[in-house]
């Protein structure tokens, strides 16, 4: 489903690369965790998955597309099956709830039949019922990322991209997020959230892909969030994955 | 259902940037109304060459008593000299360009000059013997005047051969000058339309960066994304160039035809068929302009 093939990307002006010779493979399914401090190459990943940046070095396959030879004429078509959610939720304020849902149908071209019946399919799956005439403003944070939810999978999107969308919700909120995604993923949508929230990764069990400074450090299933208590360089990368098989 | 939305883009992007939009609508009005009017210029200078061109004569004149310059020598030509170039005028190798000429003797030179300059003194003092007899040659093509310079000039007895296109020159300089300061002006002012369009468009692109990211982000093509863009700064630039075509058509209507037809009447002038090949003309520049500079500054919130 998503193939990283020695993948290293250096941005300019920085010598340091933000992803390391990267590999991984992602499955059609598959629930991941990105751990790793800040700058430790999250977002990148993610922003290479949507082609919104081009790997210094290495291959990339997204969903059976080598990005490297995906024209830029085609990139928008191939964004259609990816859902992506930031953490400041990137609603459009003078919108309401259903016609910020209904945007990212009209603007692929999706008929008016199409989206009037999506749209509140997409909003009662959310728990948004009842609330489509709202604007962004008029609603809580939680409610604002299901907004941002229902319109990364409205279009019913093969892998649900996810940039810390927890990150600016307090507990409770986060965890009836994350009970979304975790629904959304069982409807078999592959789904990848770069978070640092240490209680959800602990909490769901899933599988822990965590980089540090560009590198893999550690990549298990059914694994929990590690603090970095400990300076990474003075243990080696072993170390670190063995400590983290403990937890 | 996409158009209806395009649209709607279209009308809020105009809206928003209500004073850009006016400032591009006025800058493209004005570069194009000098641009229509310096092709109308060149047109008319074109109309007038032809016209006068064709009227324009050759004028071989022959020596008087008082001559000294050219082949004469102070001598009046003699009935042989006039009939040398009467047959050479006549012979094969000049006819074939002569239209018609004419003769004229000293008696027929004076009574046009009395006529000619009625209201001078000079008519009294200048008598007959004092003006030439000269060949008048009308010419088949007005521009082959060389070649009778050519073989006429070294015939003894003939002071000089002048082309009059000569005399017009001065003045076709001095429009041709005209127009090209206005198609300078034009120039610059296109400049400052391309580079308004182009800074309205990013102003407006940028007041809807979030929907031009988000319209990204869900995989909106290109095409869908840039369209409304460059209707915007088409629209803008039609208008502009509407107003252009409308002050073109009433220049013509109302300068040359109310006043420069009405007060010159022994000159042609362009009309409403100029006109109406110029106007078209001016939009289409306006279009393809807006258009093009419209693209490249949208191009750059389109990568990928």
């Amino acid at each position: 489903m998503i193939r990283f093939d020695e993948v290293t990307k250096v941005y300019s002006g920085n010598p340091r690369p933000a992803l390391n010779a990267v590999t991984l493979e992602i499955l059609k399914g598959e629930f991941v965790f990105l751990v790793g401090a800040s700058g430790s190459g999250k977002s990148s990943f993610l922003r290479l998955v949507l082609k919104e940046e081009k790997p210094s070095k290495g291959q990339i396959h997204v969903l059976g597309q080598r990005l490297g030879t995906l024209s830029s004429r085609k990139v928008p078509y191939f964004r259609r099956n990816l859902g992506v959610v930031f953490q400041d939720f990137r609603l459009l304020p003078q919108k309401n709830v259903f016609d910020n849902v209904a945007f990212s149908l009209q603007v692929i071209g999706k008929s008016k039949g199409f989206i009037q019946e999506a749209v509140p399919d997409v909003l009662k799956m959310v728990g948004l019922v009842g609330k489509q005439h709202r604007l962004p403003h008029e609603l809580s944070g939680g409610e604002q990322q299901r907004v941002a939810i229902a319109r990364a999978i409205v279009n019913k999107p093969a892998v649900l991209l996810a940039d810390e969308p927890t990150g600016n919700l307090d507990p409770s909120t986060s965890a009836g997020i994350m009970t979304l995604l975790e629904r959304i993923n069982a409807s078999g949508t592959t789904v990848i959230m770069a978070t640092h929230d240490a209680g959800i990764v602990d909490q769901m069990q899933r599988r822990v892909i965590e980089l540090s400074a560009g590198n893999i450090l550690r990549d298990e299933r059914r694994a929990g969030y590690q603090t970095q208590a400990v300076p990474i360089q003075a243990i080696g990368v072993e170390d670190l994955s063995l400590r983290g098989e403990d937890l | 259902m996409r158009l209806g939305l395009v649209l709607a883009e279209v009308g809020s992007g105009l809206r928003r940037n209500a004073s850009m939009v006016v400032s591009v609508v006025l800058v493209t009005f004005i570069s194009l109304t000098f641009v229509g009017t310096a092709a109308l210029l060149q047109m008319q200078i074109n109309q007038m060459k032809g016209y006068w061109y064709d009227k324009a004569q050759v004028a071989v004149y022959l020596c008087t008593d008082t001559d000294t310059t050219g082949n004469c020598t102070g001598a009046k030509a003699t009935q042989d000299q006039i009939d040398a170039v009467q047959q050479q005028l006549a012979s094969p190798v000049l006819s074939p360009y002569v239209d018609r000429d004419y003769f004229e003797s000293q008696d027929d030179a004076y009574s046009r000059f009395q006529e000619q300059f009625a209201d001078s003194p000079a008519t009294e003092f200048v008598q007959p013997e004092y003006l030439n007899e000269t060949f008048w040659v009308n010419l088949k093509d007005p521009t082959q005047a060389e070649v009778l310079q050519e073989s006429l000039s070294s015939l003894a007895g003939v002071q000089s051969v002048v082309d009059q296109r000569g005399y017009l020159d001065p003045i076709f300089d001095l429009l041709n000058a005209a127009s090209y300061t206005a198609i300078g002006i034009a120039v610059l002012m296109l400049i400052a339309a391309v580079l308004l369009i182009a800074t309205t468009i990013r102003l407006s692109a940028f007041s809807r960066r979030r929907e031009l990211g988000i319209m990204r982000l869900v995989g909106a093509s290109n095409t869908f994304i840039q369209t409304p863009f460059i209707l915007e700064g088409v629209i803008a630039a039609l208008v502009g160039s509407f107003l252009a075509g409308g002050a073109i058509l009433a220049v013509v209507h109302f300068f040359v035809k109310g006043y420069l037809v009405v007060n010159f009447t022994g000159t042609p002038f362009i009309g409403l068929q100029e006109a109406a090949i110029v106007v078209p003309l001016v939009v289409l520049v306006g279009i393809v302009l807006a258009a093009l500079s419209a693209n490249v500054a949208i191009r750059r919130y389109l990568k990928v």
